[in-house]
Formats: structure tokens, sequence, C-alpha cells
């Protein structure tokens, strides 16, 4: 491990650490590491010596904010869904967190799916995670066999080979065009701030696919999406997706069909990204996660594009503005609305 | 023809079937009993089912629902299936008509052992709301074969006097000299003087022997929990209590996977078992 | 039965007339470095990727979806379920370059789909040409499950790749058999046989037997065991080990109606959705995370032994490898064997 990932690793086990031999929290979110070589897991450390499992490196893919709900609400007393929740503190949890799960966090605050005060969130301004395939495509087929993370390199061994790679070239999209390394909100902070980045193309992917003709574009989305085996693992991975049921899964009424039929495969995604429009920081968990390798952050990606020129808007940078598409402004722009039309006109 | 005796194999084709007629159970009209018969004679024929067996209800375009069988085999000719209107497949069912076609795949699962372990023993049936129809089936069944089986008790609730089900029956049984018949409702109701009270407090009031007997309950999950303690108080052990328990299902025959509890499919191996089989299972039902 | 040699240019040869007879299917390269199944496209022996392709030969024998019957869907259409199995022409299939895990999982997966007249009729369907393993991934472990690297469960026939591209080939059933009724082939050499013979003194016979032990632990005692917790805590319930898994068999029902005319179909599902155990009610006996997830490890690797004997997993890796996750069934198998 580079030795700024050991150092941030180790700020964390110590702070976790005494969050929770303290009691101030009674859990604390962040990762381990895995099985895998550029594999890591997501990790719930319940006491200090579970803390000492904690771990950081570039391959920190999963937005931890998605975690988030779920683990405070266990430790909520049991109570029906109308029910209000009890009176008095509720115990707290610790949280790593970065840019872009930070500006999940602060999403989630706004949407009344976490409470600001039991979360204490450690920040760590990220250097962008690495992307596997990446690697993998860097190294052909082979396999590889172990992965060790330097300052700026990655070095690659197989069974019969050893690559370094330069570690910027196997980033994540995603995290290549982040203007937002920073966490937004924190109450430690881990290692130094990095500032605003100035990304002058940051939509430069978008722009080439809204330069296809109509045709071409409907040509890659459906070739994009052909592989989708519907595991719903961008859904259930992205803290956006938080409905109790979620409308693919739905059967009263049944919206989508169920099996991998094409027009019900690009229902899904369609309405996924949709719903994800003025909410999505682009963390890039979704495409991280896909097993078909679907970039579906690029649909997420031109909904961002759009609600930043429509409203000046990018979400989660702080917890006072509210999110656009969830308010109504006199001023809200709305060309979607036609009112000029005549009968026997065609538009 | 080959092809027909084919497809009688296959396990997910159901046997076509028409609505004879509808009855509405209970006062809020959300459990029917709908009386089918199977539309081809040589199914009619090789229909045999156990009590306590259930079959898959088909309609087409809506799906299936696993329904217990509320008629007993010596009722021949046709099959009775109460219903409580509760997801898509049901609600469609309540919609249906007297004549219209419908789909029966089964019998599924394996029923009370009514042949076998239960013979000679006294029987207590214990039920509570709308689980009472394939115990209906078994006290038919029972009181068709009566001197096969010995004291026979019913203890039976449902929360008011108009949520009874099958009520010209119950004043059938209750005047019957050969069965012990407890009716009760959860409160006091205009019009009714029997019993008042929840079912395990009216078990713990009967406190069946546990002598050479055998106690087969449905009900709710809470019904079934409140009533084992004065069972047990009692003397009542785990094996000779019979439950049924409900799971989703799909497929009816053990493959699917959604109706498991630990190693066992509530469809294919129950959805009958003993209390001291589902002690030992994971609480998954 | 007899083994037999095809030398590489006649393999060729020998591949275009099994496509006159069969729709060929094989690994084939899709997007970057992902192989899916597919079908043989272009001429020319396919080159067999070490290891397992990213989607699994369960599809063949378990479509997504797949059709129950087909029917009349108007109201009150008397004969709505007197419509019979959909009748589709359609020619044998063969898949050419399976791995010894997953022609296994064929295997494993009939057990509980003895009684099933679609799945089995896929199988009769099908025959299957295995390509055994000389090198596996590093994520392979078909060893510990019950499998080995030059396994020959489930296959039709057996071919090892030799040295100069030549293929040796054994023929294991009667299917196997009928692909050698040609005039490519010769018998092998003595130092084939001598290789062959060779990589199967070098398999590790010595592996655990996994099965057994799993059958023997108690079943609340793993049920109950602690590590469920750390394991459910990274878990995002998707559905990816389910549906990339070869032995992952649960299926959903459901009818679909177009236009008057309907259709009973069924498709995959996963015991990691929270829908696949919600009653109609609302009540859920696996309504958190921690019960699903555990569900679908004991399943595996405890209620299917405990009813059919081996565990139901062929050691393909392909859960290991793809679970966003890293949750590592090796690392849960293992946990499994210390309760």
């Amino acid at each position: 491990m580079s030795s700024v990932n050991e150092k941030i690793a180790g700020k964390i086990r110590s702070i976790a650490s005494s969050l929770l031999e303290s009691g101030e929290v009674a859990a604390f979110l962040g990762y381990t590491t895995g099985s895998l070589p550029g594999m890591m897991q997501p990790y719930v450390a319940r006491d200090a010596k579970e803390a000492e499992n904690l771990s950081w490196s570039s391959f920190c893919v999963i937005n931890l904010a998605n975690y988030l709900p779920a683990l405070l609400k266990s430790f909520e007393p049991p109570r029906r869904p109308n029910e209000p929740p009890p009176e008095g503190p509720l115990p707290k949890v610790g949280v790593v967190a970065t840019g872009c799960w930070s500006r999940n966090m602060v999403v989630q605050i706004q949407e009344n799916q976490i409470d600001r005060n039991r979360v204490v969130i450690v920040g760590i301004s990220s250097r962008g995670m690495v992307d596997r395939r990446k690697v993998q495509r860097f190294v052909g087929n082979r396999e590889i066999l172990s992965m060790e993370e330097q300052a700026n390199f990655l070095v690659v061994k197989g069974k019969d080979f050893e690559e370094k790679i330069n570690r910027w070239d196997v980033v994540r999209d995603n995290c290549k065009t982040c203007t937002h390394p920073d966490p937004v909100i924190y109450d430690e902070l881990v290692g130094g701030l990095s500032g605003k980045r100035d990304i002058p193309d940051r939509f430069r992917q978008v722009d080439e696919i809204e330069a296809l003709d109509i045709e071409e574009r409907w040509k890659w989305f459906q070739e994009e999406i052909s592989s989708c085996i519907r595991c719903y693992a961008c859904r259930n991975v992205c803290p956006l997706c938080y409905c109790p049921t979620c409308f693919v899964d739905d059967s009263r009424p049944q919206w989508v069909g169920k099996s991998i039929d094409r027009v019900d495969t690009a229902l899904f995604h369609i309405l996924r990204a949709y719903h994800c429009a003025g909410r999505c920081t682009d963390c890039g968990s979704c495409e991280s996660v896909c097993p078909m390798g679907i970039r579906m952050r690029l649909f997420t990606k031109k909904l961002q594009k759009d609600v930043l020129e429509l409203y000046g808007f990018e979400p989660g940078l702080d917890v006072e503005t509210p999110l656009p598409l969830s308010t109504y402004k006199v001023d809200d722009p709305e060309d979607f609305i036609i009112t000029n039309i005549k009968k026997g006109d065609k538009k | 023809m080959a092809m027909d005796n084919e497809i009688k194999m296959n396990p997910y084709l159901p046997y076509p079937a028409v609505i004879d007629d509808i009855i509405v159970e209970t006062e809020d009209g959300n459990l029917k009993t709908f009386r089918l018969v199977l539309e081809d004679e040589k199914d009619r024929e090789n229909w045999n089912h156990t009590p306590g067996q259930f079959a898959m209800l088909s309609i087409a375009g809506k799906g299936e629902i696993p329904i217990g069988i509320a008629s007993s085999p010596t009722e021949k000719g046709s099959l009775l299936f109460t219903v409580n209107r509760a997801g898509v497949v049901t609600t469609a069912l309540h919609k249906m008509n007297k004549g219209d076609p419908i789909g029966v795949r089964g019998p599924l699962g394996n029923g009370f052992p009514v042949d076998s372990e239960l013979r000679g023993k006294n029987i207590v049936i214990i039920a509570g709301g709308f689980a009472f129809t394939t115990l209906r089936a078994t006290l038919i069944y029972m009181l068709e074969h009566r001197d096969r089986y010995g004291k026979i008790t019913v203890i039976y609730g449902a929360r008011t006097p108009g949520m009874l089900l099958y009520k010209e029956e119950l004043k059938a049984w209750q005047s019957r000299g050969d069965l012990d018949v407890h009716i009760t409702v959860d409160r006091e109701a205009p019009g009714w003087d029997g019993l008042v009270g929840f079912v395990p407090s009216i078990a713990g009031q009967v406190r069946p022997s546990p002598e050479n007997a055998a106690a087969l309950i449905c009900g709710p999950p809470i019904m079934i929990k409140f009533t084992m303690p004065p069972l047990e108080e009692a003397g009542w052990k785990d094996s000779q209590v019979y439950l049924s328990l409900e799971n989703r299902m799909k497929c009816g025959i053990g493959i699917c996977g959604h109706c498991n509890v630990g190693p066992v499919y509530v469809c294919k191996d129950g959805p009958v078992f003993t209390r001291e089989e589902v002690q030992k299972l994971p609480v998954e039902f | 039965m007899k083994p037999l040699v095809v030398e590489k240019a006649q393999a060729e040869k020998w591949l275009e007339e099994l496509c006159r007879v069969f729709d060929v299917f094989c690994p084939v390269k899709v997007k970057g470095d992902l192989y899916q199944w597919g079908r043989l496209g272009k001429k020319g022996l396919p080159r067999i990727p070490e290891g397992v392709p990213k989607t699994t030969i369960k599809t063949f024998f378990f479509p997504q979806p797949e059709v129950l019957f087909e029917f009349g869907a108007r109201p009150g259409l008397k004969d709505a379920f007197r419509l019979k199995e959909p009748v589709c022409e359609k020619r044998p299939r063969l898949l050419f370059g399976v791995r010894p895990c997953d022609a296994r999982s064929v295997v494993l997966n009939s057990m509980p789909y003895e009684e099933d007249p679609y799945f089995q009729k896929n199988r009769d369907e099908t025959t299957m040409v295995g390509f055994l393993c000389k090198d596996g991934c590093s994520t392979c472990f078909c060893t510990w499950t019950g499998g080995s690297p030059l396994g020959m469960e489930g296959m039709d026939l057996a071919v090892v790749e030799l040295e100069d591209g030549a293929l040796f080939l054994e023929p294991i059933t009667e299917k196997g058999l009928g692909l050698l009724e040609f005039d490519f082939f010769r018998e092998p050499t003595e130092e084939e046989e001598v290789f062959v013979k060779g990589l199967r003194e070098k398999v590790n016979k010595d592996a655990e037997e996994t099965s057994s032990r799993l059958r023997s632990k108690g079943l609340m005692d793993l049920y109950n065991a602690p590590f469920w917790q750390e394991v459910s805590d990274a878990c995002i319930n998707c559905g990816t080990c389910t549906f990339l898994c070869p032995t992952c068999y649960c299926f959903d029902i459901q009818d679909e109606t177009l236009r008057g005319k309907g259709r009973r179909i069924r498709y995959w599902d996963s015991c990691m959705f929270p829908l696949f155990t919600q009653h109609a009610s609302g009540h859920n006996p696996r309504g958190d995370k921690l019960k699903r997830v555990r569900n679908r490890f004991m399943h595996k690797l405890k209620y299917f032994p405990d009813r059919f004997g081996p565990v139901s997993c062929v050691g393909c890796g392909r859960c290991v490898r793809d679970c966003p996750v890293n949750i590592d069934i090796r690392q849960v198998l293992a946990r499994m064997l210390e309760v």
C-alpha cells in the first residue's frame, strides 16, 4: 500500500477506534481490504477492535452514503411504518466521506433520509479512484494476481508479467472530471484539502454522444444496455435509490416486465437515470459495480449537464439550496410546455 | 393422443375448470367460497386429494395463487376454495362470475395425516379467522369416517359473528352429539349468544386432554403463538401439534425457491408440519 | 469409450459438419475482454478462453425467460387453459467449449429440476462438448466443491487441447459418440495418452469433502453464526451473484398478455430481492438483508447438500470476481466450515 494510503488508513483507524471506544458512535462505516487485487469491501466496525480492520486505497469505488440510512435505522428501536421516531437522541454512526460521498449525504439530509446530528463524518479529499476495468484493459486479457499501489503508480503482476501503470491513466472517468474532490461536510478531516478543480471539458463524453444524430444515439443506447442482466447492482448501490418498492419490482400495478426484454431493460435504465436528475453527484458507483461493464453513468451525466445548464445547479454542495426538481420557482424554465399549438398544427 | 398424455404430465399446466357457484362468506365481502368443477370427466375422476393440501388457482392473464382446498375428498364432483381478497390474483378472482373459466393445478403439498398418524386419535381442531378452510376439509372427512377417530373437539373463532365462515355448517355441527364444538368471537356483538373471547383463552378453558390426541391448528401467527402456552400447560407435546404454514409460492412443486424455510419447501414438504418439526427450522415463515 | 484425436486443420472441418446438424454455441468475445455464450460466428475453430465466460450455460436449460404455455386472454374464453405448450421447431443445440465446472452445474441443477419437463427437454436437446482445464484462474475453486479441472460430469464429449493444437476427444455418452461419426479422426499416439494421463495425475485429489463436512454441521448452528452480520454489512442485495451463478436456479412465474393473447412465462428471480418472499399481506419472512444474503449461501452450502448431497456450487468463481462488494464465497465457506 502506498504511504499516502497507509497514513490515511492509520488515521481512519485511530479516529474510528476512539469514536467507538468513547461510545460517541455505535458503529463506524468504512472500508476493509478485499480478497482480490484491486478490491475493497465496505465494512462496519462495531467496536475498537474491529476498527483495526479499516483500510483505505484507490479502489474504494462504492459510495458509502448508500449504506447510511439502513445502518442508522438498525440502531433505532423497531417501530411501525408510520410511527414517529422515539424521543431523545438516537445512536450515532461514523462514516468516511470523500467529495461526492459527502455530497450525497447532503442530498440525503435534504431528502430526510439521514439526520445530520446522527452522523460523524470523517472527510477525505479524494485522489480519484481506480477503474479495475481500465487496469484489466491495460494488461490485456492476462489475469491479475496482485496490484500494489505506490504514490502515483500501480504495479500490476500476473503469472508471467509485471507492469507499472501511471495511476492517473486508470482513474475512473467520473473522478477525472470531478470538480469537488473535497468533502463538503465533515466533522473531522484526514489529510489536506485539494480545493475545487476546474475541468473545462468535464462533459466531453456527453457532448460526443449528443453530437450523434438521433438514430445513432438510440443505437448507442441500445448497444450500451444490450448486455444488461437486470441484476440491479447499479440501482442498489446508488445512494439516491431508496424507494421502499422500486417501480421495476412493483407488481400492483406492474410497470415493467421482469425478464430481459429489450424494451423493459431500456425503460429501467431511462427511468433510473431520470430519477437521479438533479440529485446525482456522478460518484460513479453504478458504473463501477456493473458486472457487464455497462457505462450507465453516461446517462446520469447527461442529466447532470442538463440540470446545470437549465438551473445552474449542482447537487449536494450545501444543505440550504433546495433541489431544483423537487421545488417550484416562478422563473423555472418551462420550454417543454407548448402553449401556442393550434388545432391542425404539426410541431 | 400421445400429446395429450404428455401434457398431463406437465406439472405447470392447470386443469381447465369452471366456476360452478360463489358463496359470499363474510359480512365484509372479502371472503368468498368458490365451487369449481373440472371440465374434463377424466380429470374429475383422477382428482384425489388429502385434507390439508392446496392447489394453484389460475386466472389467464393474471397468474396463479396457492389456495387451501376447503372441500373434503369425500365431497366428490367439485372442489371448494375459500379465498381472501388480498393480491392481484385474488382480487381478479373476486370479480369473477358463475360460469367463468379458471385453471386448477394440484393437488399440491402433503396434507394432514388423516389416514395414518391421526387415525384412532382424539382430535382437537383449533382455527382462527379464514384459516379454517383446510380444517373444514379435514373435519368433513373425519365426520364421513367418524369411527376412525376418537373424540373430536372444534375450537373456532373470528373477529365478529359476521366474519365466521361456513355459518350453516357450524350450526349443524353444534347440534351433533358426536362433536364438541366451541365457536367464539373476539368481542360481544348484538344477537350473538355464543362464546366471547380470543381463541387461545377459549382453548385454555376447554383444556383438551393430550392423551392419545392430536391438535390441528390453523390461524394467524399471533393466535398460534398464544394458543401454545395453555396447551403446553395441559401437557401437550410439540410432536402432537400439527400446523399449516403459508409462504409465497410460485411453482408449488419444490423448485422455484420462493417458499423455503431452511432446507424445507413449504409447497412440497408441507404445508403441514408438526410443531416439533417447525421448531427445528429458522423462523422464516 | 475409446478416445480419438483430431488435428487442428481437420477440427475446423469437423466443426463445419457439426454446424450442419446443430445450432452451435461457444464463448464469444463481445465487449473488450468480456466473453459471453453466443452463437458460433466466424468459420474456424473458436478460441476457448482460459477459465469461464462471464455468462453461464444455464440460459440454455433454463432460458431467461421461458414460455411455459400460451392461452387466450379474452375474458370468458372457455378454453383458456386448453392451449398447449408452444410449438417451435428447434434444431438440436451443441455447446462447444464448456468448462468442467459449468458442465457439472447442469448435473447439479438437474437434481431439483428432476420433474421439470422444460428443463429436462432442454437437456435432452443439448449436447455438451467440454474443454478440460489445464490452467485455472486464481478465482477457480472447483476442487473445493466436489469438482475437478479435468472433471467430465455432464459432458457428452470431453476435449483436451494438445500442445500442437490438436484435440484429444473422449466420448462420454452416446450423444458424444455420435459426434465422432466422421473420417476426421485418428487413434491417439502413446505420447498423447501419456500426456493426458499426466494431466489427470496432477489434479489435487486430496481436496476435503466439503459437502459431507457441511452436512454434518447443525442447521441452526450455521444459521445463527455471528459472521453473517459482516457479510450482510457489505452486501447491497443485488442479483449479480445469482444471475451470473451457474447453479442459482430460482424463478418466478408470470402471465403476460397482449391483444387477446397471453402466455405464462417463467423468468430468473433472485432470493436477494426483497419481494422474493413477500406475502400479499405485506408480511415478509426474509424482510431484512441479512436474512436474504444468508439464505443464498445457506441454500447453496447447507440446504442443498442436506437435500441432495453435493453443494450447489461448482467453484467457477464468477461471483468471486463480479460481486460488486467483494463478498467472497470461498471466505464464507471457510467460515461455515469453522462453525
